[in-house]
């Protein structure tokens, strides 16, 4: 294979999303007529080896249900997930899914909800490996030590319970689970935001760090905007279910074109006393029960046009790596 | 500032937890102008919440021994006012909104029941008029369709809506003083900014002093015009907020500052502040924030430090930084 081949097949990405769509059903009130919600509304994206995808986006914007998706935890309503190659979604999706199953791990926002209580933390730790079995007591016993060092806690700490540790290490020991059978794709929902200001640039590091040493490839979900600039490397913004624009890092923070992405830039409070933000953008985020026809944001949009309300707009790409859906451009 | 409405001086508020007494606010004063605007900020176990509930003496009586220092507003200690002109006080005059509007509000009672009860409580108006000012009272929070909106029960509202509802319900009896216990911090960014820009033009309309609590460096310097900074249940520092910002004394400060993730530019790795925050029933001889502090010096963990004068309206309770401050000044 040619130099530039291999540099191809490296930069090829390892998840696929394709116009993937998850719909619940749902009753409104007590035996009320039942309702289809749509959580994520055709949204398209890749992940490529060893970056981070950061997926942003307010309450019941989809990212969680997108995060779930993706490592099959829920099954998908239409469109295509491919992971390593394999696709998880249609007929033979649970097949491909118990093949790759052992790549793609999950961390959650709560550590304290997702470690039980009555397991030591190296028990904790190790479960995945149990669950996966063919391990000796001894390989079992180092690996967990070798995780513990891995995310900077004492080889002591195992024989300890979770709720001895503050949310920062429980986050810590969380990361070391998900770690535990060497995973190559991971998705963090929230990982930092149950967390204080000091413990969140520790958290956020540890994750840059693991990503260095082990190639990992993180999807990052998040609502603020701050931490996922610390971490991504592309950035995708998601609006009631819809993936509105995805950019390389730098270019959506610095040059943001969906009328939402730049409201949402704007409505962060800066720690800059100087700062003069302009007046809030009115409005709320709409509901995905039984949605309008057009732009899920044209009722908010300061440019909003006629066609916004009739016709969703389509993905366009403006730039390289840059995708926006906005009738706009 | 002349007379401060509110002048906190060394409150000391102590919890019993199964590990022994702990304090959770040590020896804290402070004082709020009229019309003035002071953050508070802080990370969990700060003491930024039980200061705040203390002095509209909301502290759970049962595990908490009765705080200690003064508290004076209108030239009386709400400490040892007798509970009937507490009363009175407690959300008349001085009034309060939580993170989370839903466990504030009643869920079987109606809007208009809900600000009518502060009004019929404090000003002893007619259900009538009630109902009338409730309305007013929404519009003034800017709750679309607000004659409508009034017989509705808190489910039916979003986040950003029914902290619009606490609102008006704090400001129902045009409160001198509203305390808002980290009024945004449940709700998206989006809101959180109509929120703050509701806030900020009542407090200008009203004339009211507000008491904001925050982790958010952010809306402290948005909203904010003097601050307080604090660790471990003391104050490490007060400043006007662009001086805080731009020159920090504390070393905590100057830490969380640095370890806040940037949006405006890319930061290949962030600053971090070694160690976790203490256990509240710790016992940490000296500074509290010494085990953590990259410029610890030998007496930090001996002594216990003084909030020291740090320049015009600036305390910090740092002796090394205030001292190599003062230094500088004379050079």
């Amino acid at each position: 294979m040619s130099a530039a081949l291999k540099t191809a097949a490296a930069d090829a990405p390892i998840i696929q999303v394709r116009d993937l769509v998850k719909e619940f059903n749902v009753t409104r009130g007590r035996g009320g007529p039942p309702a289809i919600l749509r959580a994520v509304n055709h949204i398209s994206f890749d992940i490529r080896p060893g970056t981070t995808l950061g997926l942003v986006g307010e309450s019941g914007s989809g990212k969680s249900t997108t995060g779930r998706l993706l490592v099959g935890l829920i099954p998908a309503t239409s469109g295509e997930i491919s992971l390593f190659g394999e696709t998880i979604t249609g007929a033979d999706g649970e097949a491909a899914l118990a093949k790759v199953r052992s790549k793609l791990q999950f961390v959650f926002q709560d550590p304290h909800g997702s470690l039980n209580p009555r397991m030591r933390v190296g028990d904790c730790i190790a479960e995945p490996i149990d669950i996966a079995g063919g391990w000796s007591r001894k390989d079992r016993a180092d690996r967990v030590s070798e995780l513990l060092e891995t995310v900077g806690l004492p080889r002591a700490v195992a024989e300890r319970f979770p709720h001895e540790f503050s949310g920062g290490q429980r986050q810590r020991i969380g990361i070391a689970r998900a770690l535990a059978l060497r995973p190559d794709f991971v998705v963090c929902d929230e990982p930092v935001s149950a967390l204080d200001v000091s413990m969140q640039a520790q958290i956020i590091n540890l994750l840059l760090d693991l990503q260095e040493r082990l190639g990992l490839s993180y999807l990052f979900i998040a609502h603020d905007l701050a931490v996922v600039r610390s971490i991504a490397t592309d950035v995708a913004v998601m609006y009631a279910g819809a993936l509105v624009e995805q950019a390389p890092k730098t270019v959506l923070y610095s040059a943001p074109k969906h009328p939402y992405t730049q409201a949402l830039l704007d409505a962060v409070p800066r720690p800059d006393p100087d700062r003069v933000r302009s007046a809030a953008l009115g409005g709320e985020v709409p509901s995905i029960l039984n949605p309008l026809p057009g732009c899920a944001f044209a009722a908010r949009c300061p440019h909003v046009m006629a066609v916004c309300r009739q016709d969703r707009p389509a993905p366009r790409p403006t730039g390289e790596g840059h995708v926006v859906a906005c009738h706009l451009y | 500032m002349a007379v401060p409405l509110l002048d906190v001086d060394d409150l000391t508020v102590r919890f019993r937890t199964d590990a022994g007494w702990m304090t959770a606010v040590d020896r804290v004063s402070l004082a709020v102008g009229e019309g003035e605007a002071l953050g508070i900020v802080g990370e969990s176990g700060s003491g930024k919440s039980v200061t705040a509930l203390s002095i509209l003496r909301l502290h759970a009586a049962a595990t908490t021994r009765m705080p200690t220092g003064k508290i004076l507003y209108g030239g009386k200690d709400l400490l040892t006012l007798p509970t009937r002109e507490m009363r009175q006080i407690r959300g008349g005059e001085i009034a309060m909104i939580f993170q989370d509007p839903m466990s504030s509000l009643n869920p079987v009672l109606t809007i208009a029941d809900q600000i009518g009860e502060s009004l019929r409580l404090h000003q002893g108006v007619d259900q009538a008029t009630a109902r009338k000012r409730a309305i007013e009272l929404l519009d003034l929070v800017r709750i679309p369709d607000a004659a409508r909106r009034v017989d509705e029960y808190p489910h039916r509202l979003s986040g950003g809506m029914r902290q619009r509802v606490m609102i008006a319900i704090a400001i129902a009896c045009r409160p001198k003083l509203l305390i808002a216990d980290e009024p945004t911090t449940a709700l998206d960014v989006t809101i959180q900014a109509q929120i703050l820009d509701l806030l900020r033009d009542l407090q200008r309309e009203l004339g009211m002093s507000v008491i904001l609590i925050t982790h958010d460096m952010g809306v402290i310097a948005e909203f904010a015009r003097r601050v307080m900074v604090m660790y471990a249940g003391r104050v490490v520092e007060t400043a006007p907020v662009g001086q805080m910002f731009r020159r920090p004394v504390h070393p905590y400060t100057e830490g969380l500052l640095t370890a806040i993730p940037k949006l405006d530019v890319d930061v290949r790795r962030l600053p971090t502040i070694a160690g976790s925050i203490p256990d509240p029933t710790a016992v940490i001889p000296g500074c509290r924030y010494s085990p953590r502090c990259p410029q610890v010096q030998e007496s930090c963990r001996r002594d216990s430090p003084a909030l020291l004068p740090a320049g015009p309206e600036r305390e910090a309770r740092c002796p090394p930084r205030v001292a190599a401050m003062a230094k500088e000044t004379v050079a």
